[in-house]
């Protein structure tokens, strides 16, 4: 009987024989104990508790969100690194064929569902509330919800590693590939799960902030004088709201296609997995502009802050983005022109593909008549955002290129393809986050980052960036193939190929110095005593004290612009002081709670059953995930009043630290 | 910042010095050896030049700007706080890229129909009807008008249209020769048509180029176009010296694996369109197989292609 057991431990649960594995199950185990030991050496588990797992703060599960995204962003570093040294020499035996098809697979997974959208979500909900002066999102206790169910998805996912088997079908999973007849093993079941339960918490984020910025603004914000950051949130959610009902919906028909045998995607059985494959795009095209449109709303505000100077054309950069997000539902084909559909339906996609490439260039020109007769100074968060337009600008024009549908039969799944979309993700959405991380962070947490290692980390990143990819356009054009695992001494790739893997490695150098700043700026830790850390703040968020107190406002503002602050404080220099605030009053807050955590908890183990086949795990989940709903569904208390003279201590204790 | 300036340019002039260094002709995409690639690398061509009239003067746009407004405090260039908008300046920057993308699109959709894959090439030369099917993980092409067939392997004869028609036996691939043209993708129960035509004799790279599973990176092949007479003495000589290519030879090559060169003087008749039906049911739709028999999992393993005889094994797994 044991026995048995530790023979299916053995050779079915972990994944054993693989020293690269072997190593990280090894650092991982000593790592949850050290946790484990720490937490309970210094007695932090109630903290633990009370102030993180339950929070429905915002500002805390936005914080938690970024702890996550940076993690993911290191596992998917690492893969993206593993990937380029396998890479680097022709025909090296590094990684086999298996476990390359995982981590590239992994790599893709992670980085967009895993890195980019709690990145983005965390960034939402550290700043939407504070830019249009609410005192929390609308759904507290849902946001929450969402954090905790993306959190336990990436976890199911990332379990796949050491327990039971990465997926290794692509990204995107197509079949029949991704079916039992391609992958029998459970990393495809751990790739639907994973997606699955966090889907659910995008999804809820999504609406979520559509009603906290519908519904929430502070008095007097009319929509047009929503900060630019805001917009691109709301743009954003909706697209949230109409594109992740599809990716739920089909990876749930490929998941009963795995589990009961069905036939939606086989081949057999009038299944078609050219269904699957555009049914994923349909939300897969939007997936990439919802995470790009946050970023542009970033660059936005710090372009228009750093640069001390309106942003130029608010309307047309609106109607921009709401033309993007418009317009990313009618594109999906394109990423399949190669299928055979006909001239017709290819043209049709290919214009709609090059409209895109209208509103994004009037953002570009937008944005540089911001700066255009400001005074532009080069802080790290306008750092990245000078850096960004280069890079998106010639990103953009490749997929332009790429939008051409019969040059693209010629550009297709090539490294060409690979370059010009990370060229997008990383000059676009990862330079966006890293602004809005450099520009926000003293608003997070009261203080700013080191400044000289954040310009060694900003070269680093950017030299590196170039080096890695502009290489991998020229190995498109050489008629290499993405998910090539080795190549062939003759074709002539290796001298790019190489060139290409170090500039992979001077961007991992770029994140290690990231993470040496933080360290550096904490142990050196100055407090920013001004609530308006850069001097130059527009929007409300500004006008409070960093770290915003639990209530973010003690008087809702007032507002009459779209740069309130800036206003404010021109108001305050010509000596016109405010209105003085009337008294204050009791505020409205929602409770902490447990429920999500649990309720995320058995939607793991659920998942976790799904993966396995073990209905003994699977109802004790779907049990504990319905009573979780009827319990919350039960609770009359779930909100209280702070009293006034709590906020009057609160408040008095900040202006002392002013 | 001028510092870094200074040591990023020559880093960016080194490193396109290094890339267009690189024998152009390794640069297949661009150097094409038939029509239809040739027609793409065109496409290609204008592309670039359309984009580079907005992509260089926004680059030395940004650069100018960037530099012009500073923060210093000697900065003589103007400030103006509060200049939000422009109408005219807007309706400028909003009518550059419509212009720009209307050339764009009405080129594209030109070529788009110029250049459809299924559409025949005009030649005085009968067209030659080659069928590539995608296994794991190689390919195989059968000959049907000479009723030979290889391995990883395509021989053509130059100057004549080829019209290949495409399918995957299972996962989805899809079927690439750079530098005779664009890739159309490789569809289990799908017979896709794509001519392309090599103008010179040459050697020339084919591969699959969508992901197809674990050994994937070995469904490269060589394309070799030669002269007439060489194409028909290569055909003589596989028909002489090659085995043939039988039922169970070909549910042998359909076994996961990768291969090497292979060449047969026959195959199994209609062999490629066995492998394009063999997901039809017995009613001629696609219908669950037998119908009615129902559970779970175990469902694909029935008798779906009764009629075929390449019985797959793929649910056994």
């Amino acid at each position: 009987m044991f026995k048995e057991f530790w023979d299916f431990l053995m050779n079915d649960f972990f994944i054993t024989g693989d020293p690269l594995i072997l190593g990280a199950q090894v650092s991982i185990g000593l790592s949850m104990v050290a946790i484990v030991i720490a937490l309970t050496y210094f007695k932090k588990w109630r903290w633990l508790w009370t102030e993180w797992l339950t929070t429905v703060d915002h500002k805390k599960i936005g914080i938690m969100y970024v702890i996550a995204a940076l993690l993911m962003l290191f596992r998917g570093g690492v893969d993206a690194l593993l990937i380029r040294t396998q890479l680097a020499v022709p025909q090296l035996e590094f990684l086999h064929a298996g476990h390359y098809n995982a981590i590239f697979t992994t790599h893709g997974v992670i980085m967009i569902l895993f890195m980019a959208m709690p990145l983005m979500f965390g960034l939402f909900n550290i700043v939407v509330p504070l830019q249009i002066g609410a005192r929390d999102v609308a759904f507290p206790y849902l946001n929450s919800l969402s954090f905790w169910l993306f959190f336990f998805g990436a976890m199911l996912f990332n379990v796949s590693f050491v327990i039971g088997g990465s997926p290794d079908a692509g990204w995107l999973a197509y079949p029949p590939l991704s079916e039992l007849s391609g992958s029998p093993g459970l990393g495809q079941d751990f790739y639907i799960w994973g997606i699955q339960i966090s889907g659910i918490g995008s999804l809820a984020s999504g609406i979520n902030f559509v009603v906290t910025i519908l519904k929430m603004r502070a008095p007097g914000m009319k929509l047009m004088q929503m900060p630019m950051f805001t917009w691109s949130v709301l743009s954003s959610s909706i697209t949230i709201m109409f594109a992740f009902p599809i990716l739920t919906v089909t990876l749930f028909l490929l998941f009963i296609d795995r589990y009961l045998g069905a036939h939606f995607f086989t081949l057999d059985g009038g299944g078609n997995p050219m269904m699957y494959v555009n049914l994923i795009w349909m939300w897969g095209h939007p997936e990439v502009y919802i995470v790009i449109l946050p970023a542009f709303g970033v660059f936005s505000d710090v372009v228009s802050t750093f640069s001390k100077k309106k942003l130029f054309g608010y309307k047309s950069m609106v109607f921009a983005l709401m033309s993007i997000s418009f317009f990313s539902f009618f594109t999906w084909l394109h990423h399949f022109f190669t299928m055979g559909s006909g001239a017709d339906v290819n043209a049709f996609f290919a214009v709609t593909t090059m409209l895109i490439a209208i509103p994004t260039g009037v953002k570009v020109f937008n944005w540089l008549f911001t700066m255009f007769r400001g005074r532009i100074t080069f802080s790290q968060p306008m750092l990245w955002t000078i850096a960004f337009i280069p890079c998106f600008v010639v990103g953009g024009m490749t997929g332009v290129m790429l939008s051409v549908a019969p040059a693209d039969f010629q550009f297709h799944n090539s490294y060409f393809l690979i370059a010009h979309f990370h060229q997008v993700l990383i000059g676009g959405v990862v330079f966006g986050y890293f602004a809005g991380l450099y520009y926000w962070w003293p608003k997070m947490f009261g203080f700013k980052l080191h400044d000289g290692l954040g310009k060694w980390a900003f070269w680093l990143w950017n030299i590196g960036f170039y080096v890695c990819f502009m290489p991998q356009y020229a190995l498109g054009l050489m008629g290499m193939t993405r998910r090539f695992n080795e190549y062939n001494f003759d074709l002539g790739w290796q001298p790019l190929n190489i060139v290409s893997t170090v500039g992979a490695f001077i961007m991992g150098l770029g994140f290690i110095f990231q993470v040496w700043q933080i360290a550096h700026s904490i142990k050196f830790l100055k407090k920013e005593k001004s609530g308006d850390a850069w001097g130059e703040g527009r929007t409300l968020e500004w006008s409070i004290p960093s770290p915003a107190p639990m209530y973010n406002f003690a008087h809702l503002p007032e507002v009459t612009s779209s740069d309130e602050w800036w206003e404010e404080k021109q108001r305050r220099a010509k000596g016109i002081q405010p209105k003085a605030p009337g008294p204050l009053e009791p505020i409205h807050m929602p409770k902490n709670s447990g429920i999500p955590f649990i309720m995320s908890v058995f939607f793991f183990i659920a998942g976790f059953g799904f993966v396995w086949h073990w209905t003994w795990m699977i109802v004790p989940g779907l049990i504990g995930v319905a009573c979780c709903l009827f319990a919350r569904s039960f609770d009359y208390d779930p909100d209280y009043y702070i009293p006034v003279d709590e906020i009057e201590r609160t408040e008095a204790a900040l202006k002392g630290v002013r | 910042m001028r510092k870094y300036i200074r040591f990023l340019v020559p880093l960016m002039i080194m490193l396109i010095a290094v890339m267009l260094s690189g024998c152009s002709d390794q640069y297949v995409v661009l150097d094409p050896k038939g029509p239809i690639g040739e027609s793409q690398k065109d496409l290609i061509w204008i592309t670039v030049w359309l984009c580079a009239i907005i992509l260089v003067p926004v680059l030395i746009l940004t650069a100018i700007i960037v530099w012009r407004y500073r923060d210093k405090k000697d900065n003589k260039a103007g400030y103006q706080p509060n200049w939000e908008h422009s109408t005219k300046l807007e309706t400028i920057w909003w009518a550059i890229p419509i212009i720009i993308i209307a050339i764009l699109a009405t080129v594209t959709i030109k070529y788009t129909y110029d250049l459809e894959p299924s559409k025949p090439l005009e030649s005085a030369k009968q067209p030659i009807t080659i069928e590539a099917t995608s296994l794991d993980w190689k390919w195989l092409f059968t000959y049907p008008d000479e009723g030979i067939s290889t391995v990883n392997y395509l021989q053509i004869p130059e100057d004549t249209p080829i019209r290949f028609r495409v399918t995957a036996d299972q996962a989805m691939n899809s079927f690439w020769i750079p530098q005779l043209g664009g890739q159309i993708y490789a569809m289990s129960g799908m017979a896709m048509t794509l001519y392309l035509q090599a103008d010179e004799v040459g050697d020339f790279l084919g591969m699959g180029a969508n992901f197809t599973g674990e050994q994937f990176a070995k469904m490269t092949f060589n394309v070799k176009s030669t002269s007439d007479a060489d194409y028909r003495a290569w055909v003589d000589s596989v028909k002489q010296t090659s085995p043939a290519l039988t039922e169970e030879g070909f549910k042998e090559l359909k076994l996961p694996g990768s291969s090497e060169q292979q060449t047969f003087s026959a195959f199994p008749k209609g062999l490629f369109d066995q492998v394009v039906m063999q997901y039809v049911g017995p009613n001629g739709i696609d219908a669950p197989n037998s119908g009615k028999k129902s559970g779970p999992v175990h469902d694909a393993e029935g008798g779906h292609d009764t009629q075929s005889p390449t019985t797959t094994d793929e649910a056994k797994s």
